[in-house]
């Protein structure tokens, strides 16, 4: 009796002031949408860093006329380095094929350039990719490097687009969510208000205060759920967009985000809307209702 | 059942104690009026009685239970031992007399199985027989009040305190009440009413502490409104 009692009065709280309810249900739909998207994003990043930082390599590339005694003598010394994972000697045959491929659709400047012009490199794995700086300053002025190319720093400019996009949306969350808290205060305000009669009453007879109290901040806790179930509709409904076509092109770079892992952001988004919802009813109420 | 041991009660920005060094006993099944002008304290009594007011110094014992050093998430529990009826009724305007004597059972958890036996027998009792379906705007100030006599009584309070109950209503209609506090206090409820209706006082020649400035200036059993 008393649930019922408890879970009709939710339904009728949140009825009674129905366009406070539609507005905090979208505010906070709103900011789980972002949150759930920045915490998709910060996992792709992620991800990615783990998959392109993998391949990535630095490149020692040697000088034209560099002499077999100097390339010996590096050679040893990389594959002495405590830094460095992995050396791969690329000759000039080698680097000329590398070049036809990468330029496979340009065959006039494949034809323009003869195996004899490409330099000799060297190719190291690190064990550490931000040690770059190390090897960098260690080699630079061996006998016969030409130029050291680290392609890690390019992908530093991509993955800080990709945190800047991610820190936006965070800030948007919070943003949201700051309004989000200040509506289901301002609801449940209402609500203590339109029922102070009967909340008197309650606090005369002995009604115990989770009683007096579970209405309003389960109230709260319906809209951040229904907030949460929408965010995860705008969720779904990006990825069928992106997937659809005009994000497509965004999704060569990042690695695909998968169904499992949007419905995987629900149970967080649940849970924020659910407890953040609860948690600011239920410090309104203690200052409103003084129970 | 009800102690109140030298207590002192002084709001905050106030210049004088509303209640200063107050003593009173008061046995199981007594019934006594605090009487007194506008602002002599004797409302706070009532606050303290229901641990709504705690006392800056002093010990209040109701019912063998320390109203003072009580935790508050405890209140719930002591108020159900206790009736309350005030001046404005406090009755829910959307629910009829039977509802708003059930809603005081149900919010404590009581079954409805219960409120449809107990809530007629309780109404019968306050003389509401047959007006059960009524609203409070369609029942007189009488009826109202007992109505809120009802509800506080139907759990069989071992305190009822009322705080001018009669304070809204015409002379007949006041001693109609009275009669129907007076039943009450002899089947053992102990009654604490606070007012300043000296015919009432004078009728019902029951024990009365007057009170003045925060001080008790009179304690006489079978008084009179001085």
């Amino acid at each position: 009796m008393r649930m019922k009692y408890v879970l009709s009065e939710v339904l009728v709280g949140l009825w009674r002031n129905v366009t406070m309810t539609i507005a905090m249900i979208i505010t906070m739909a709103v900011s789980l949408f972002m949150l759930g998207g920045s915490g998709l994003l910060y996992q792709k990043v992620g991800d990615m860093k783990d998959l392109y930082y993998e391949n990535v390599e630095v490149s020692i590339f040697l000088q034209t006329d560099v002499n077999e005694q100097q390339r010996t003598d590096l050679d040893a010394k990389l594959k002495g380095d405590p830094l460095v994972k992995e050396v791969t000697y690329v000759d000039k045959a080698e680097a000329y094929n590398r070049f036809k491929q990468m330029y496979a659709d340009a065959p006039d400047l494949v034809n323009a350039v003869k195996p004899d012009q490409l330099p000799e490199s060297f190719r190291l794995k690190l064990k550490n990719p931000e040690q770059y700086k190390n090897i960098y300053d260690q080699y630079k002025d061996s006998e016969g490097v030409d130029e050291i190319v680290d392609q890690s720093k390019l992908l530093d400019k991509v993955f800080g687009v990709l945190t800047g996009i991610q820190n936006f949306a965070l800030a948007i969350a919070i943003v949201m969510a700051i309004a989000a808290l200040l509506l289901v205060a301002n609801t449940i305000q209402v609500a203590a208000y339109s029922k102070r009669r009967e909340v008197a009453v309650m606090k005369l007879v002995g009604a115990s205060n989770w009683f007096i109290q579970a209405p309003f901040v389960l109230e709260a806790v319906v809209a951040g759920l229904f907030g949460s179930i929408l965010g995860l509709v705008a969720l779904i409904g990006v990825k069928l967009v992106a997937g659809g076509g005009s994000l497509a092109a965004l999704e060569g770079l990042i690695t695909p985000i998968s169904w499992s892992e949007i419905l995987l952001t629900f149970p967080l988004m649940a849970a924020v809307g659910g407890l953040v919802s609860a948690i600011t009813a239920w410090v309104t109420l203690r200052f409103y209702l003084r129970v | 059942m009800i102690q109140l041991e030298q207590v002192t009660k002084t709001y905050p920005k106030a210049s004088r104690p509303s209640l200063d060094n107050v003593s009173v006993s008061i046995e199981k099944g007594e019934f006594v009026f605090f009487i007194g002008p506008s602002g002599s304290g004797k409302s706070t009594i009532i606050k303290m009685l229901l641990h709504e007011v705690t006392p800056n110094k002093g010990r209040i014992i109701v019912n063998g239970k320390d109203v003072t050093s009580m935790r508050s998430w405890k209140r719930p529990a002591f108020r159900r031992s206790i009736g309350c009826v005030f001046q404005d009724f406090r009755l829910l305007p959307n629910r009829t007399a039977y509802e708003n004597v059930a809603f005081a059972l149900e919010v404590i958890g009581k079954t409805k199985a219960v409120a449809r036996r107990v809530v007629p027998e309780v109404l019968e009792l306050v003389g509401l027989g047959g007006k059960e379906h009524r609203y409070p705007h369609e029942l007189s100030g009488g009826e109202q009040q007992r109505v809120a006599v009802a509800r506080a009584f139907v759990n069989r309070p071992l305190i009822l305190l009322a705080d001018e109950p009669t304070g809204n209503l015409d002379p007949d209609t006041s001693i109609e009440i009275m009669r129907l506090l007076d039943r009450i206090n002899r089947t053992g409820t102990t009654v604490v009413m606070v007012t300043h209706d000296s015919n009432i006082v004078n009728q019902m020649r029951r024990r009365v502490v007057e009170i003045e400035s925060g001080r008790i200036v009179r304690d006489q059993a079978r008084g009179v409104y001085g």
